[in-house]
């Protein structure tokens, strides 16, 4: 079975919503949208430097987005606002990517891939990487579930508590790099965030406690994987937009149900 | 060794200094009320001493281990987050299901667990904080404005509550007020904060005498007392830490020390604390 590209696709693509349900929820609660946004485009300079200095895609996103979100942090706070400071980040790390990108003639890289995902394209040791790296998100954020939550409550109570919110939140950071790294070969660096914000602010009317929301989430992306394959393949269209389009879909249909 | 203790304790926000030089510290089972006007500083004092305010200097030394429960004046939860009240008490250590019930009946809120934080009116959720505060079994209980909203009878019963859990839990509490002059009777010091510590001393405890019964009705138990300012200093020669020089003191009591006692919290201003 696994060497059915369809296949192949569908696993990849639960698995990766197995973290993009509980970190969406965080991304939801904590209003990081942009902040998710930000670290996504950024993925696609770290790409390009990968290319460039000739080393696994995985690092150079993963430690392109980890530069992100540190330098975000602390330009924040410096007087700029965050909305700011995100707008800013955000289109210059995919500027800059896309120029450093352009810079790359011996290697050919195939730039919409990258921005929109390729996941029929998904082979047995990419299915390998989505996994592990959807899994070990899962497993740091069921390490830090009390604490992040508490944070994500209030940071002064949580600093009361005897807990780091600031530690918390780079724990986040953390798993919001992994899960850009992870995800975009499967939608692309510019639809990870609605990956991350659609299933889990769709999850939000039919919950009633947090841990509820994030499995969930994890659902309602897990559904729209399915969809939007199906939809992919009988239309004809891009699959990733397809996924994305299917959880929008299946967000309006939540949100048309009548209140309980 | 002192719960909690500042030395020289300075805060500045936007380079302004609100809070110097305060030595302040507390003991086990002590109970102490800061008091203050408007922008004096005791909600920044407080959250100094938990850990949550950038001090410029100065020091703040906990216990080892020390175990805080805190009740906010204000907290905002995003509506984002679905929350019933059991979850909310189990962040960030779960509880037993009956210690949550019996928390939320001892604050004068059982049967609340299902509910959703987002349906709480506003004396409810301080409720609901104070039985969280609570299941953390503190060392100190450090509470910001309790009693905001609350008319007499229920500003009494919270004070007896409070004097009752400090003796179930044997914990310090560490109370700010915004009423200068009317106060928990149960507080062992009263400290008057104005950007620096103005005075501090005991309650006067009048409730045996006549006038406080005209003044407070019957049935407030003797939960509250008056606190008697004696400020050693003149504020209208003392520039230089952010009061008006046209209006020394924004706070309604007069300073011709001292006061004559009771003083009617009737007969004063809308809040200036």
């Amino acid at each position: 079975m696994l060497d059915d590209f369809l296949f192949r696709a569908a696993l990849a693509g639960v698995g990766l919503t197995l973290a993009t349900g509980p970190l969406g929820a965080f991304v939801v609660w904590r209003r990081m949208a942009y902040f998710g946004d930000a670290t996504a485009h950024a993925a696609i300079l770290g790409v390009a430097l990968s290319f460039g200095f000739g080393i696994s895609v995985y690092v150079g996103i993963i430690a392109v987005a980890l530069g992100m979100a540190i330098t975000v942090a602390s330009l924040a706070g410096r007087g700029h606002t965050m909305d700011a400071t995100l707008g800013v980040l955000a289109h210059s790390a995919l500027a800059f990517g896309l120029v450093a990108a352009s810079f790359l003639t011996e290697v050919r890289v195939d730039l919409s891939a990258w921005l929109f995902g390729d996941i029929l394209a998904v082979g047995r040791s990419d299915l390998v990487v989505v996994w592990l790296g959807a899994l070990a998100v899962l497993a740091l954020l069921a390490w830090r579930w009390q604490a992040l939550l508490t944070a994500t409550v209030s940071d002064e109570l949580a600093v009361a508590s005897g807990l780091n919110p600031r530690r918390e939140g780079l724990a986040l950071t953390l798993a919001l790099a992994l899960v850009v790294a992870v995800a975009i070969k499967i939608v692309g660096a510019l639809l990870i965030a609605a990956m991350l914000i659609i299933p889990a602010a769709a999850a939000r009317r039919l919950a009633r406690g947090p841990e509820g929301m994030a499995a969930l989430a994890s659902l309602i992306g897990a559904l729209a994987v399915l969809a939007g394959l199906a939809a992919s393949l009988r239309f004809d269209t891009p699959a990733g937009p397809s996924i994305v389009a299917a959880a929008a879909s299946l967000f309006a249909l939540i949100a048309l149900l009548p209140r309980r | 060794m002192h719960l909690i203790s500042a030395t020289g304790l300075s805060v500045h926000h936007g380079g302004v200094d609100v809070l110097a030089d305060i030595d302040f510290a507390i003991d086990r089972g002590e109970i102490v009320t800061i008091v203050g006007p408007n922008g004096s500083g005791k909600s920044t004092l407080v959250r100094a001493l938990i850990g949550l305010e950038h001090t410029a200097r100065g020091e703040v030394v906990h216990q080892t281990g020390l175990r805080i429960g805190y009740v906010p004046q204000r907290l905002h939860i995003d509506a984002s987050l679905p929350l019933t009240v059991a979850r909310f008490l189990c962040l960030p250590r779960w509880i037993a299901r009956a210690d949550i019930s019996a928390a939320l009946a001892r604050t004068g809120v059982a049967g609340l667990e299902r509910r959703p934080i987002s349906a709480l009116s506003g004396g409810q959720f301080q409720r609901v904080l104070l039985a969280r505060a609570l299941l953390s079994r503190p060392d100190i209980l450090i509470l910001d404005e309790p009693t905001q909203g609350l008319d007499q009878p229920g500003i009494a019963a919270f004070y007896r509550l409070l004097s009752d859990l400090r003796h179930e839990l044997g914990c310090a509490v560490l109370l700010v007020s915004h009423d200068l002059h009317v106060v928990m009777a149960a507080s062992d010091r009263v400290i008057c904060l104005n950007g620096h510590i103005c005075c501090e001393g005991a309650p006067r405890v009048v409730s045996a005498a006549p006038e406080y019964r005209a003044l407070f009705g019957l049935g407030t138990g003797g939960a509250l007392a008056l606190y008697q300012h004696v400020h050693d200093h003149d504020h209208e020669h003392d520039i230089g830490h952010g009061h008006d020089p046209e209006h020394p003191h924004s706070h309604p009591h007069d300073h011709d020390h001292p006061h004559p006692p009771p003083h009617p919290p009737s007969d004063e201003p809308p809040h200036a604390g």
